[in-house]
């Protein structure tokens, strides 16, 4: 069952698209990713999805409520952790699931006991008195996540959930998505433009560039597509190389880059040999080669053409208005 | 109204009570300003006579009225500036996300901030009573603590438009002096200007055009029932239209800069 579906969503800021014609599902008891760089329009999604901006064409449904006309009833069935922390730091880690349980209409008994259930599942049980300014980085995201979990929703929004932790930090956060995910049976959509945590993390992924989705599929299925193996290699003479290459039939693909060549192979270890005969015939020295297991990395090179980091230099060029609060 | 409503509107209020009580810099801040005025100004002044005040009056007499609505009136800078931090700070977000309508949201910050207005104006209303203040009359407190409600709910709503319209700390912060300074000291708060013959006609008239004025003059005129320029029922009128409208926009700026 879908429980968030898409139809050429689209936003846009004057003359810029943030978001140009998005569609997708997400499945029930998924956990489904969008990875792109920033500024690539996760957040205008999320924020669209979750009733905070009105799209500027298409439609989309959660849990079969449409966020547009009915907003109310797809408020009732989100939680969002938002990508700055959005917390009141003047008072307590309990103070604030305690407001969220009542903004969402929770009789006392639910909230008391669903406040200490979450907090158990983030492990502040023994931090929930203390005032949030306290708190450490890694304490307010998990406090948000389990405000995020408060009102039992269907699905939980979660806006790039480790950008700026520790890698314990992240590790930790990722276990508790992870658990959540099982224990609760939420659904998770979640931004990141870390490859590791799309790569970690979920079922599914949509690789989302320049506002537009350029693939979905599932993990192993974005690797897979790459080859059981990725060589790169780099040599003087890339293009003689790689026009010598593209003969070959064993190759699933080929790509050239600035100064390196990839490609995608079965049992890679048995194509370097051959890889250095070809080369040997044309007279082209390879000046060094390398074979590992694709991860999401070369997915993203694959269908961008590019690096992440590099597509995040060309990015913070052009800053996008922000939503909410933001200059203006 | 569902009750669900009711509910996230007490807890708006409830986080506004809150979050004053723990600040204690703002505790004192609030208090002590107008305190200073009322005890400095107040105490030194107190057998001096201005052109325009009654003769039987005392000047302590003459300003507590006006620096108890002085009280209430700044305030309303701290309503702007928890509304600022909301949406610095991303807290509005969380709030924005709830299914709770936008009306609602509205109500609970007012009466969040209109409730510490209040409790600031009647710390300074106590205090000014026992430093010996003389009140005019049992109705005349009653009618007192209506027009403190006004006041508070004016400034709150004056508070939201501001704050509406600016995004950040620094430019509030100048605007709102800029605004409330003039508007406190052409309004009779502090010294006699509307009674004065001594002022050109002028200047006078802008007194009347002043807003702050009617609500000085009204509680001016039941408070110590001395000094008033207006019977204190046409200043409530004058009041209540003025803080309906001030309301009114207040409610109009906020959903429009949050939506």
């Amino acid at each position: 069952m879908d429980i968030i579906t898409t139809d050429n969503l689209t936003k846009k800021f004057n003359d810029l698209v943030a978001v140009d014609r998005v569609s997708f599902s997400v499945k029930k008891g998924e956990i489904f990713g969008f990875l792109g760089p920033n500024g690539a329009g996760k957040t205008t999604t999320i924020k669209m999805l979750t009733t905070l901006l009105y799209p500027t064409d298409g439609s989309a449904t959660i849990s079969g409520f449409d966020i547009v006309k009915e907003r109310d009833e797809v408020r009732q069935n989100i939680g969002i952790v938002f990508q700055e922390p959005a917390l009141d730091t003047q008072l307590t880690g309990r103070e604030n699931l305690d407001f969220h349980a009542r903004m969402y209409g929770m009789s006392r008994d639910k909230r008391k006991n669903r406040v200490d259930d979450v907090l158990h599942l983030v492990d502040l049980e023994d931090k929930e008195d203390v005032l949030v300014k306290n708190y450490s980085g890694g304490m307010k995201r998990r406090l948000e996540i389990a405000r995020g979990l408060m009102h039992y929703p269907t699905i939980l929004f979660l806006d790039e959930p480790t950008l700026g932790l520790d890698a314990q930090t992240r590790r930790a956060i990722w276990e508790y998505i992870k658990k959540m995910n099982k224990d609760e049976s939420t659904t998770i959509f979640l931004t990141t433009h870390y490859m590791d945590e799309a790569d970690y993390l979920c079922d599914r992924i949509g690789i989302i560039d320049h506002g537009k989705i350029l693939v979905i599929d599932s993990t192993a299925n974005l690797k897979n597509s790459i080859g059981n193996d990725v060589i790169t290699l780099s040599c003087p003479d890339l293009n003689k190389l790689s026009r010598a290459l593209e003969k070959e039939e064993w190759i699933k693909n080929i790509k050239i880059h600035d100064s390196f060549l990839t490609l995608g192979v079965e049992k890679g270890e048995e194509k370097i040999p051959i890889l250095f005969e070809i080369a040997n015939t044309l007279g082209a020295k390879i000046k060094s080669i390398s074979l590992r297991k694709p991860t999401l990395d070369d997915v993203f090179l694959h269908f961008t053409g590019r690096l992440i980091r590099d597509q995040e230099q060309d990015n913070t060029m052009k800053e996008r208005p922000r939503a909410l609060g933001g200059g203006r | 109204m569902r009750g669900a409503e009711f509910q996230a509107i007490y807890v708006m209020w409830l986080r506004e009570m809150k979050r004053f009580v723990r600040s204690k810099s703002r505790i004192v801040a609030t208090v002590a300003q107008p305190l200073f005025f009322l005890v400095v100004l107040g105490s030194g002044l107190r057998a001096a006579v201005m052109p325009g005040m009654d003769v039987s009056s005392d000047y302590l007499t003459y300003l507590a009225p006006g620096i108890v609505a002085m009280a209430i009136l700044f305030s309303s800078m701290f309503t702007g500036i928890s509304v600022l931090w909301d949406k610095q700070f991303g807290f509005l977000q969380e709030v924005l996300v709830a299914p709770i309508s936008r009306l609602s949201i509205i109500i609970g910050r007012t009466l969040g901030g209109a409730t510490l207005s209040l409790i600031q104006g009647f710390i300074i209303l106590v205090i000014a009573i026992f430093l010996g203040v003389p009140i005019a009359s049992a109705s005349g407190l009653l009618f007192t603590i209506i027009f403190m409600v006004l006041l508070a709910f004016t400034a709150v709503g004056f508070g939201l438009v501001i704050a509406s319209k600016m995004n950040d700390f620094q430019g509030f912060q100048i605007i709102m002096n800029l605004l409330l300074m003039p508007l406190l000291f052409l309004s009779s708060a502090l010294f006699p200007i509307a009674t004065n013959q001594g002022f050109p006609p002028i200047i006078r008239t802008l007194v009347i055009l002043n807003p702050v004025f009617f609500m000085v003059d009204g509680l001016r005129g039941s408070l110590t029932g001395i000094n008033y320029s207006f019977p204190p029922l046409v200043d409530f009128l004058v009041v209540l239209v003025i803080c309906v409208a001030m309301m009114g926009l207040g409610s109009y700026f906020f959903s429009k800069s949050e939506t």
